[in-house]
């Protein structure tokens, strides 16, 4: 049975969320590094509010395609559309501005820093105050401060790292690092969240709370979630809708039942033949 | 016991001065990772800008007024430096994003000769003075305290606390404010200071127009002192001590570093000098550099290195 025809029409939401208008659209993405093709012609879209999951094996193409949702690698074909418009060629921090914001697989916090510091970088671009304000202290640049401060307390109340606010992020054990990268995005107060294998190499208690803060995001915020795993399990119980990556090809995409009966999916994941 | 402050007097106000050129060091350090080895030909060129502006602006002025010579040859002097630290972005740290600290290190060793080169090819290669009107009369200060008093060099005491409020003016900067916040960021990851939105480029160009600021006061304060010429370059070697010191990171570390080894020099030399036939004031800070590194690597107010295994 194949699939990748199947696309996002039929794709219904298999929970209770709610789902928008398509916010990203990507079109035939090819991408290569030198002789070595990462993604071929690869389409999909993305949906508000949805939390939509990129999965594959290992070298399937997952980060170089969030990557390229990033802004941070320029595919050599095709087109992205985000909210209806053309994106062009941009620097990563751009597709901050235009409210994208990740977290890494390798974790790439301010290790010197303090939590609390982290994730006030998070606040960076909301803040209007200019460097003169700021140099000298003046009331704008301090209110602007205080207000900033205020949202981030209520991020880290709400991912119940209360206890480690002024500790340097480098002392902390890794799931609680995972944990102060997601807070650090979430100050962004993003449209769309890009997690990049945001459970790897977690004990499955830190799996749960990880899938738990996941949930309540989408629930409480509505932010549009991509999220990339490798492991399978988890993100079937939380996506609503997949994509399948091998190989830098998509080989499916749909709702987490419709990928997990896709024969090339199983053929992809458990070898040919089964 | 009068002679005995008035060398330490005298060593804490040498100290200041080396502390503003270490803390040119640790600014630059902190937002982006590269120890600068063009701080002393910044403060150099920084120097004979200012000496060349403000002698030039005085000549066509007709010597009339000094104050708003130097006033000009302060502006151009902060263009020079801005030019500079937007050409160091433009074209050098912007082809190197994300590349080892050893590489950077490597490209501001040539920042430094072409700065060097390029400032004495604009600015000429001559001995040149800048005279902001600093006083160079000592004054006698706690007569009543001690017998005989303590004799003071103003020019001294003015640039040390000159130095003083520009240090602590930048560390409230650093560590209070947004924008010192996205800096030290930028200083820690690159590609996570970008993806909360935090343009490299610009972030850059300021930290290299801050420390251009501070070579622009160091260079003013030595110029004055010892008068502009190549040798300004070596303030810098004077400051490399402090900054092992205090810490790379550490921007109180450049103050206490540079008191510490203002104070040392000064009373080593006056006072153990004599048993080893003096000249200690040379070699004093760099032994002192060293003693600390063998028993704190990260410098007495370095982060703390953490290894995971």
């Amino acid at each position: 049975m194949d699939m990748t025809d199947m696309n996002t029409a039929a794709a219904a939401p298999h929970s209770g969320r709610r789902q928008g208008e398509v916010i990203l659209d990507l079109q035939n993405i090819s991408l290569r590094f030198g002789g070595v093709k990462a993604l071929t012609d690869i389409s999909f879209n993305i949906r508000e509010h949805e939390i939509r999951a990129i999965i594959g094996p290992n070298g399937a193409g997952k980060s170089s395609m969030l990557n390229v949702i990033n802004g941070v690698y320029h595919p050599q074909e095709g087109k992205i559309m985000f909210r209806g418009q053309q994106r062009q060629k941009m620097e990563p921090h751009m597709a901050a501005q235009q409210g994208i914001a990740r977290t890494f697989q390798n974790i790439a916090l301010f290790k010197g820093m303090s939590v609390l510091d982290n994730i006030m970088t998070g606040r960076n671009l909301k803040m209007k105050s200019n460097i003169f304000q700021q140099a000298l202290w003046l009331g704008p640049a301090l209110r602007e401060e205080i207000a900033h401060r205020e949202r981030v307390e209520e991020i880290i109340d709400f991912l119940e790292i209360q206890h480690i606010r002024k500790t340097p992020v480098g002392a902390l054990p890794y799931g609680l690092q995972k944990r102060v990268d997601l807070g650090r995005a979430l100050a962004m107060e993003p449209q769309i969240l890009l997690l990049d294998e945001p459970m790897a190499g977690m004990n499955v208690e830190e799996k749960q709370d990880m899938c738990r803060f996941i949930l309540d995001i989408s629930d409480q915020f509505g932010t549009t979630i991509v999220l990339i795993e490798h492991d399978m399990g988890v993100v079937m119980d939380i996506s609503d809708r997949v994509v399948v990556l091998d190989y830098g090809k998509k080989i499916g995409d749909g709702t987490p039942d419709e990928v997990r009966n896709n024969q090339d999916v199983i053929n992809a994941y458990l070898g040919s033949g089964h | 016991m009068g002679f005995f402050i008035e060398t330490m007097l005298g060593g804490l106000m040498t100290g200041m001065l080396y502390s503003l050129v270490a803390l040119g060091f640790v600014l630059i350090f902190k937002a982006s990772g590269v120890f600068n080895f063009a701080q002393g030909a910044m403060v150099l060129v920084a120097a004979l800008a200012m000496a060349r502006f403000s002698e030039w602006s005085n000549a066509a002025l007709g010597g009339d007024s000094l104050f708003l010579a130097n006033v000009i040859g302060i502006i151009g002097a902060g263009a020079v430096m801005f030019l500079v630290a937007w050409a160091v972005e433009r074209f050098v740290l912007r082809k190197l994003v994300n590349q080892e600290g050893a590489t950077l290190l490597m490209v501001t060793l040539g920042i430094a000769y072409v700065l060097e080169g390029l400032g004495q090819t604009f600015f000429g290669s001559e001995i040149y003075s800048i005279n902001v009107g600093m006083p160079k009369d000592p004054v006698i200060m706690f007569e009543g305290l001690i017998e005989g008093g303590v004799m003071i060099n103003k020019e001294d005491f003015i640039a040390a606390a000159l130095a003083a409020v520009l240090v602590g003016g930048l560390t409230v900067f650093f560590q209070k404010t947004a924008i010192g916040r996205a800096l030290r960021a930028v200083a820690d990851d690159h590609q996570a200071a970008q993806s909360v939105g935090i343009p490299l480029n610009k972030t850059w160009v300021i930290v290299w127009c801050v420390a251009g600021l501070v070579a622009l006061v160091a260079g003013i304060i030595w110029g004055s002192k010892m008068g502009v010429q190549f040798s300004l370059v070596t303030v810098a070697l004077r400051a490399l001590p402090v900054v092992i010191l205090g810490g790379l990171t550490s921007v109180p570390g450049a103050i206490v570093g540079g008191l510490i080894i203002g104070v040392g020099e000064k009373l080593s030399e006056v006072y153990l000098g004599p048993m080893v036939g003096g000249g200690i004031e040379i070699w004093f800070a760099y032994v002192m550099a060293l003693i600390v590194l063998l028993f704190r690597p990260q410098g007495l107010f370095g982060e703390k290195i953490i290894n995971r295994v």
